[in-house]
């Protein structure tokens, strides 16, 4: 029995797809509670594979995912495999995870009586949902001591970088935190978020919330419009998951064009302005 | 610490170049290096937390902070394997920490906004690249840093269960590129393009 944590969103069916090539599935969410816990979701987890002598447990490589089961793995002594793209039974397992955000797949082999893994975003193509089992743990007062007290929502009408389907990226040629502006103007009129490279959050052009990269945001909108990024790979990782991208650039050989479906070589200010003046048209 | 006062110690496993990221460190502000030293290239999550436990624990430090995860293996668990070895919650993922009474306080990103979360002194929190510009090192913080007296440990080896067997290069599409025009003069056909996405 291969088990699959499913919490809300796309992510866990990619997970979900991931798991039902290894073998019967079982999905399962955790309920602990209204307050979200990491250490009852890693209990959750323990209890599980012993109510199923679960031969291996899946879960998506998102923030909770990849928190619970490296606390599973602690606690079962186990090793983890993060960030895998594909696993391959065997004695041991043979798996392909993803290195430096994807630019580089390790193969290893993993051992272990349960074999842990959580599942690199944008990859798999999703499952169609399947029946998921709620499942309440037992739990300790240690496995409450750390638990969410609170969210701050962002204002609303706000569009985030990780749910826009489009996406408008500044880099250095952006020129200014100013120039952003027109970034700003095709992303309202087009409904979607601005994000930047890392060069723009670092000169303070950006907050560091709007960075798309290895260490911002992974995004995955349906079409992402890079304007004067040079494409470094860190950058790269982040967006790679867009359906689409077109790339703005005065370099026709910036790395960023060769990885783009589409590119407008030129000034990105005077591309932007005459593309927003096409759609008010 | 600057703020709240204390002593901080930077600790690191790696071979004897990374005495270097120690002194670094130091010429920013941290007062002491620990390295765990070892030519081996084979450290996977389970060993290195398993060898910076014992030496984390001996310290009775307040505040354990790793970062979320390596540039390079990205693993995302040695911090939580050194908490659980040592019995200290952890946190991971945080952009934001505030210290007081005892507590910690911490953001961290969550479906487009903050989820807050509390967690009682002694903790392990991983953090974030964004939750802090670094400063520059001061040449008095150079100057000390050069002749500061780093700690050397050799780190006891545990074999994890993942290991590595050879690296590749993905296969990446081929040439794709649609040139949609030069300047400006681009800006019909990129309607265009839009509308066909569907995105406009």
């Amino acid at each position: 029995m291969i088990l699959c944590l499913v919490e809300p969103g796309e992510l866990s069916l990619e997970a979900l797809a991931f798991a039902q090539r290894l073998g019967p599935v079982q999905a399962f969410s955790v309920d602990a509670g209204d307050a979200y816990a990491p250490r009852a979701w890693a209990a959750a987890i323990v209890q599980l594979v012993e109510r199923y002598s679960a031969e291996a447990v899946v879960a998506a490589a998102s923030a909770r995912g990849q928190e619970a089961m490296a606390e599973a793995a602690a606690r079962l002594d186990l090793p983890l495999a993060a960030n895998s793209v594909s696993a391959e039974p065997g004695n041991p397992w043979r798996v392909v995870r993803q290195r430096w955000g994807g630019s580089l797949l390790e193969e290893a082999t993993l051992e272990g009586r349960v074999k842990l893994l959580t599942v690199a975003q944008h990859v798999i193509e999703a499952a169609e949902p399947v029946p998921v089992e709620p499942f309440a743990p037992e739990l300790s007062d240690a496995d409450l001591a750390v638990r969410v007290v609170g969210r701050e929502e962002p204002p609303p009408g706000t569009v985030s970088l990780t749910d826009a389907r489009v996406v408008v990226g500044g880099g250095r040629g952006v020129g200014s935190a100013e120039g952003f502006d027109l970034l700003e103007e095709l992303a309202t009129l087009l409904g979607g978020a601005v994000g930047g490279s890392r060069v723009v959050t670092n000169l303070g052009w950006r907050v560091h919330a709007d960075q798309v990269g290895q260490t911002g945001a992974r995004i995955a909108p349906d079409l992402y419009i890079a304007c004067g990024i040079s494409g470094a790979i860190q950058h790269i990782v982040g967006c790679k998951g867009s359906k689409k991208i077109l790339a703005i650039n005065t370099d026709p050989n910036a790395p960023m064009i060769a990885r783009s479906d589409y590119a407008v070589v030129g000034d990105l200010h005077e591309v932007l302005s005459a593309v927003i003046a096409e759609l008010r048209g | 610490m600057e703020k709240h006062g204390g002593t901080t110690t930077a600790v690191t496993l790696g071979p004897p170049a990374a005495a270097e990221q120690l002194r670094n460190a130091i010429a920013m502000g941290i007062e002491s290096g620990v390295l765990l030293e070892s030519e081996r290239a084979d450290w996977d999550p389970q060993a290195t937390a398993a060898a910076l436990a014992p030496v984390l624990g001996e310290g009775r430090h307040d505040l354990l902070l790793f970062g979320n995860e390596s540039a390079d293996t990205g693993g995302y668990q040695v911090g939580v394997r050194v908490g659980h070895a040592l019995g200290l919650p952890c946190v991971t993922g945080v952009k934001r920490i505030e210290v007081a009474d005892g507590r910690a306080t911490v953001r961290r990103e969550q479906s487009g906004g903050w989820e807050i979360l509390e967690v009682q002194l002694p903790a392990v929190v991983t953090v974030m690249e964004g939750i802090n510009l670094p400063r520059y090192a001061s040449l008095p913080g150079r100057l000390r840093a050069k002749k500061a007296e780093l700690v050397r440990v050799e780190p006891e080896w545990h074999e994890g269960g993942l290991r590595k067997q050879r690296l590749s290069i993905p296969e990446e599409q081929g040439a794709r590129v649609e040139v949609l025009g030069e300047g400006p003069a681009a800006a019909p056909r990129v309607v265009a393009m839009l509308k066909e996405l569907g995105v406009t």
